[in-house]
């Protein structure tokens, strides 16, 4: 049962083959058996889980109209606000925090009776490609316990793969969302900037910041897209227009007739062999389903990963400015006669890891007088000639595509002394963040020289998100087709457990 | 010029409310020069004509009806403080003696 789909475990709760309680119950029992080798969660709240699984089952006893994924467990990035459960952003600056209200990602799960097994590790406050930089030890890849799960949302990506639970949230800032996705064989998107409220996302960069529906097919991402999306008053970068629709685009997966820009940039030196040799038979399957496939130039991309590596940290370092003992979260060296400020700069010596520290000091550099121009000006340009690329990209084809990411799963370690060769990792992912639009990761397969999963990345108009599902679900198709089971089959098995 | 010496990553940090060791500022300093280095590539490309973006959303101003909806008790505000007193943050102290 834990290895079915989102989908069907939602058909078979709706035909009583199965109760919600005894869904969450196995998924739970699955966490026990292998989260100690995969360290997919920070929290875990079986009680809770299990008395929001215990009321689905009583509506539906009472014959209430319920919503798709009713009763459906998920894993709940610990980025999120969730009223009463701890919420640390992988970070020791917030351990013990239990926020009092949900975030509206939060309630619209609730609404939509998903049931939240807990919270899961992560990069902390979304700063890095590998869960390497949780403040609470890393997540490992289940496909290789040695190697990483991608990052920020490495915990998120691992539960599904693991078996652990059939959904979870992400948020993705420059690709944490799709590269978890992409290095654990599985699926993420980020939507359309504006598409879900970040209301209670604890904000990295407000302006990059998206949360977003993570799975294991295509449909099952469709349907928590739908559940978590809409406008939201207290999200005032919310978008107030109807949602789109991903769920029909995922069930029809129709590209006849639709045009598929490969990005030239995105693709070539620096990417593994296996990783290339993946995405050209995807293209190949795409084109026999009936999408044209065209080449367009996106030149200003190239410059993508350092507006970013600027814009990112300048945001951040504002934001995480709200950490400042004084209201909630850590609080170090309040003795007597301490001031105020002796006691901040304690406390976030203390409470922030070392990317979080590099980033903000990094942000404060570049937003600095006399820098401002050069450098976070600068950026801000260069997302202006991004946006630009993606506006001609999109006049020559409906959606784009490239490798999520350039290489497989790498080994943990491998890079953690490099910050340079490790912001390599989002490349690909990070031209979507800058200019608001949507991105899908799906797995295209392993990599010939690694047997480690490979993502194909398709990124679709603001607001045109029913686009990347369409696509996906006819790549999905297609690659079924010709796997015969689904890539994870192909994953070993974990603590001695099938 | 992409380059910051200790004592710069030292005020940069003091700006930025962090104490940091000695050994701190000193990597810190030999990394930056590495990932200045790569940031300023943003410097090649943008010219005076282009227009800066400094959000994905052509929005300004988003209002929202004046109501008043339910709101946490003191109680849900103080539950995560670090110390509280009479329904009150209680912060150390912020002015000097002498002021």
């Amino acid at each position: 049962m834990i290895r079915s789909s989102a989908a069907e475990m939602a058909t078979a709760l709706a035909k009583g083959e199965v109760t919600s309680v005894a869904l969450t119950q196995l998924h739970l029992d699955r966490i026990v058996s292998v989260d100690k080798d995969v360290h997919a969660f920070l929290h875990i709240d079986t009680e809770g889980a299990l008395a929001q699984a215990s009321a689905v089952d009583a509506k539906r006893a009472k014959g209430e109209k319920l919503s798709p994924l009713a009763g459906v467990p998920l894993a709940l990035k610990d980025v999120l606000a969730q009223k009463g459960v701890p919420t640390t952003c992988g970070s020791k600056i917030l351990e013990g925090w239990r926020p009092p209200y949900d975030s509206t990602v939060v309630a619209n799960l609730k609404k939509n009776d998903i049931v939240i097994l807990g919270k899961t590790n992560m990069d902390e406050f979304a700063m890095g490609s590998s869960t390497e930089n949780s403040a609470y030890g890393p997540t490992h890849n289940p496909w290789d316990l040695s190697r990483i799960p991608g990052g920020s949302g490495g915990g998120s990506a691992a539960s599904l793969a693991a078996f652990e639970a059939p959904l979870a949230i992400g948020t993705d800032t420059g690709g944490s969302i799709r590269q978890p996705a992409a290095v654990t064989g599985t699926v993420g998107v980020k939507p359309t900037y504006g598409g879900v409220s970040r209301y209670g996302l604890v904000a990295f960069s407000s302006s990059l910041d998206q949360a977003g529906p993570c799975a294991r097919t295509v449909l099952d991402t469709a349907l928590l897209h739908e559940a978590i999306a809409g406008h939201d008053p207290r999200d005032a970068t919310s978008i107030n227009a109807p949602v789109p629709q991903v769920v029909a685009a995922a069930k029809s997966g129709d590209v006849k007739g639709m045009k598929i820009g490969v990005v030239k940039e995105l693709n070539g030196d620096g990417y593994q062999p296996g990783v290339r040799a993946r995405f050209e038979e995807s293209l190949e399957l795409l084109a026999k389903a009936g999408a044209e496939i065209v080449e367009v130039s996106c030149p200003n991309f190239e410059y993508a990963l350092a507006a970013y590596y600027l814009i990112a940290p300048s945001e951040c370092s504002s934001n995480l400015a709200r950490f400042d003992a004084m209201r909630y979260g850590l609080r170090v060296g309040d003795v007597d006669g301490a001031s105020a400020e002796e006691v901040m700069n304690l406390t976030r010596e203390v409470g922030f890891g070392r990317e979080v520290k590099r980033r903000i000091i990094l942000g404060t550099y570049a937003l600095s007088s006399g820098y401002y121009d050069a450098y976070y000006g600068s950026a801000q340009k260069v997302r202006t000639l991004i946006t630009q690329d993606f506006t001609s990209a999109f006049a020559k084809a409906d959606v784009l595509v490239s490798p999520t990411c350039p290489t497989t799963a790498f080994k943990i370690g491998e890079k953690s002394n490099d910050p340079l060769a490790m912001y390599l990792n989002d490349i690909a992912t990070i031209p979507v963040n800058m200019a608001g639009i949507g991105g899908m990761s799906l797995p295209s397969g392993l990599a010939d020289e690694d047997g480690l999963p490979v993502g194909f990345q398709i990124m679709s108009p603001v607001m045109k998100d029913e686009r990347m599902y369409s696509v996906g679900a006819a790549l999905e198709a297609a690659l079924l087709s010709k796997w015969g089971a689904p890539i994870l089959s192909k994953a070993p098995a974990l603590g001695g457990v099938a | 010029m992409s380059s910051l010496s200790r004592d710069e990553v030292a005020n940069l940090a003091r700006l930025a409310r962090i104490e940091m060791s000695d050994e701190e500022l000193v990597s810190l300093a030999s990394e930056f020069t590495v990932i200045l280095e790569a940031v300023a590539r943003v410097q090649e490309v943008a010219g005076a004509d282009v227009a800066p973006t400094s959000h994905p959303l052509p929005l300004r101003n988003v209002f929202r009806p004046d109501v008043t909806t339910p709101s946490l008790t003191p109680e849900e505000a103080l539950s995560g403080a670090p110390a509280s007193e009479e329904q009150r943050f209680r912060v150390p102290q912020i002015l000097g003696e002498e002021a």
